[in-house]
């Protein structure tokens, strides 16, 4: 916890005649938002921790386009992909892992057929790979028994699928996990995607952040876990707009897992 | 005595009835097919083991259907009444054309147990849609009372199902009066059948004479027959247009990831022209047009989506959107995009195929709708037949902001974050990885 980490960009590698075995995408978010670069620092500290060989584009990495796109604006989204995938390409990249699962789906599904064919994996089905390779192993079970639900994210979840991966590392946690009646498949969202996180909501009558919020506080659980940076925003803004704030705690998975190696 | 009065007019009567009733239908399916061809050429033909699997798990299992237990049991049964009751439709069709008395029943035992077991289906469909009705119009169940529901939403729902229960009540009627006859060994009527719930009814027709106990049967026998030639009809012009289209719009739906929106090939070559011209292809015209403002931009798949969709509504209750009481509704999406395949369709019919009236999808989704979505795809997973109302949303979102510009200015500054500093807020690009000092 004291040394400070050094995190490698592909540029550095590339000029000792390296390569990463894995890129970490971090996403604007990640990069920029300080809630969410809490997210990447845990997710750095656990990459390190367990000594994958990965490196950050750094000052390199551009907006993936995803909220472009959503908002309708193609042109900027495919100027931004393809700027990216020049990036990528150059680099010869072949892995991504990503925080985000906005720059997962887009990076995944949207890139190929834009010439960016990559293998790109969420950071949660990344961790879930390392606890089954006993890579990433944990002590005293620091969460047993504690009460933890799960908010399933729309571009995890829905759009690719992804709902066993961040489960079976709470389960690894021997975190209690309490589901709410809308989880998996029938996930609500927490407000954010579709470029919903840069406008304000249209004229309705509750924030569709309070209503998923309300909805995992009524689950008695202490702790919110997510694996989107927008949605721990969006999931924290309306536990305080509940006043739980000082009960309940909204982590992303990869905070629990740092927090789990008291890193 | 004559207990077949007028039977040679009868099945006169009975074959130019029906030679009108498919005529009709036939003539207003190819307008709907021509309706859905208004779309946009789509080539959806790969996989095709997957997309029969689908189909037989979704369209033909109601797999997505049970995801809510009461009203999907009770669609099961109606369902599976609806397909195999349709068997003895078959035997009613050849007794009208040639005069037989239940032409089937040579079957003899096996056609005594599948009377019988279509009589049990008749009261179940019967029982199924009483409750139906119970919860559409009793409950306070609230996806029957969104807005896009009040008028002819509500009222077609409320037709199908009293014709669904007045059919069942004379089917089980005309096999009561039948029984009675074929009890008292009236000529014609020979034994045939078995009636497990009509045998109930009976009691009605026990104190009547035979020959008029033979009027209540061709009376029945004739109501049921017509309801079923008019529904038939009423179908097209319904919501009820799923009983065949499930099947066809399950087995074209969305393979890909529901997080995958199509890039627009038209923008990838003019970004190519920009960014790399040895990839464009200098001889593409530029696009008349980018996104959807009218039906005939989406495609033909989003056409046959809105005319299969039964407006059931449980795409609207669980869209993050329409729960917080926002205006969007993705079943209203689908409603408009009919009405206006429709609205288009006759005017094309009144005035050439070339024709086009001037009037737009916009005219029916506003932007306050379109903007409201979180592209999360609980519309997509909640309907039971695989319709994709974020589609369309979507195709109508890229027209507002690509060729009207119109858009929050909140999503215009966004953009120009994104163009300017690689990122939707205003951080300088070099700024992107300071977190790294902090660790």
């Amino acid at each position: 916890m004291s040394e400070p980490i050094h995190v490698p960009t592909v540029a550095e590698l590339t000029v000792k005649g390296e390569k990463p075995d894995v890129l970490f995408w971090v996403g604007c978010a990640g990069s920029f938002d300080e809630r969410a670069q809490k997210i990447t620092k845990a997710f750095v500290k656990i990459l390190n921790n367990v000594g994958v060989k990965y490196a950050i584009l750094g000052t390199e990495e551009s907006c993936t386009g995803d909220p472009a796109k959503r908002a309708g604006n193609e042109f900027l989204f495919q100027m931004q992909a393809m700027a990216n995938i020049a990036t990528l390409n150059a680099y010869e990249i072949t892995k991504i892992v990503t925080t985000c699962p906005h720059c997962f789906n887009t990076i995944n599904n949207e890139y190929p057929s834009l010439g960016g064919k990559y293998e790109v994996i969420h950071h949660t089905q990344m961790l879930q790979e390392l606890i089954d390779e006993g890579k990433l192993t944990f002590g005293a079970d620091p969460f047993k028994g504690k009460k933890i639900t799960y908010h399933d994210s729309c571009y995890l979840g829905r759009a690719n699928g992804v709902y066993d991966a961040p489960r079976r590392i709470l389960e690894a946690l021997d975190a209690e996990l309490v589901e709410m009646k809308r989880c998996r498949k029938n996930g609500l969202c927490c407000g954010a995607g579709g470029a919903q996180m840069f406008k304000e909501a249209e004229t309705g009558n509750k924030e569709i952040n309070v209503e998923r919020a309300d909805e995992a506080l009524a689950t008695g659980a202490s702790i919110i876990s997510a694996n989107c940076p927008f949605c721990t925003t969006m999931m924290g803004d309306g536990v305080k707009n509940a006043n739980k704030e000082d009960s309940v705690q909204v982590l992303d998975l990869a905070e629990l897992v740092a927090q789990a190696k008291d890193l | 005595m004559n207990f077949r009065p007028m039977q040679y007019l009868q099945q006169i009567f009975f074959i130019i009835v029906l030679g009108i009733a498919i005529y009709f239908f036939i003539k207003k399916i190819k307008q709907i097919r021509r309706n859905i061809f208004l779309g946009k050429e789509e080539v959806i033909n790969d996989n095709k083991q997957k997309r029969w699997k689908n189909m037989a798990r979704v369209a033909l299992g109601q797999s997505k259907m049970v995801v809510r237990p009461v009203a999907g049991i009770l669609h099961i049964i109606v369902y599976v009444g609806f397909v195999l009751i349709n068997i003895e439709v078959l035997e009613i069709v050849i007794d009208g054309i040639f005069g037989t008395h239940r032409a089937l029943s040579f079957l003899g035992p096996v056609y005594d147990a599948a009377i019988g077991f279509f009589e049990i289906l008749a009261l179940l469909v019967l029982v199924a849609c009483l409750v139906f009705l119970g919860r559409r119009f009793i409950s306070k169940i609230p996806r029957f009372h969104n807005p896009e529901m009040k008028g002819w939403a509500t009222k077609d729902a409320l037709y199908i199902l009293i014709m669904e229960v007045v059919l069942m009540a004379a089917l089980l009627y005309m096999n009561a009066a039948d029984q009675v006859l074929q009890s008292r060994g009236v000529e014609y009527f020979s034994s045939a059948g078995s009636f497990p719930v009509s045998h109930y009814l009976t009691g009605f027709f026990t104190n009547f004479e035979s020959s008029t106990v033979v009027i209540f049967e061709r009376v029945f026998w004739w109501f049921h027959i017509l309801g079923i030639l008019f529904f038939l009809n009423y179908v097209p012009y319904s919501k009820h247009l799923h009983i065949f289209l499930a099947f066809p719009n399950t087995w074209y739906s969305k393979l890909k990831p529901a997080g995958e929106f199509a890039n627009m090939p038209e923008i990838t070559n003019e970004v190519n022209l920009m960014m790399d011209p040895s990839k464009a292809d200098p001889n593409m015209p530029p696009p008349e047009k980018f996104g959807v403002s009218d039906v005939t931009d989406l495609s033909w798949k989003n056409l046959l989506d809105a005319y299969t969709c039964t407006e059931c509504g449980r795409c609207t209750s669980s869209c993050p959107a329409n729960i917080t009481g926002k205006k969007l509704s993705p079943r209203k999406i689908m409603m408009d995009t009919r009405a206006r395949a429709e609205e288009l369709g006759v005017a094309k019919d009144n005035n050439g195929a070339d024709h086009h009236d001037g009037k737009s999808l916009h005219d029916y989704i506003s932007q306050e709708e379109l903007l409201a979505c979180t592209t999360c795809n609980a519309c997509v997973e909640a309907c039971p037949v695989n319709i994709n109302p974020m589609e369309i949303i979507f195709g109508l979102r890229q027209y507002q902001t690509l060729e009207k510009s119109a858009m929050p200015s909140e999503w215009a500054m966004m953009n120009s974050n994104i163009e300017n500093n690689q990122a939707p807020w205003q951080f300088s690009p070099s700024d992107r990885a300071n977190w790294t000092k902090e660790i």
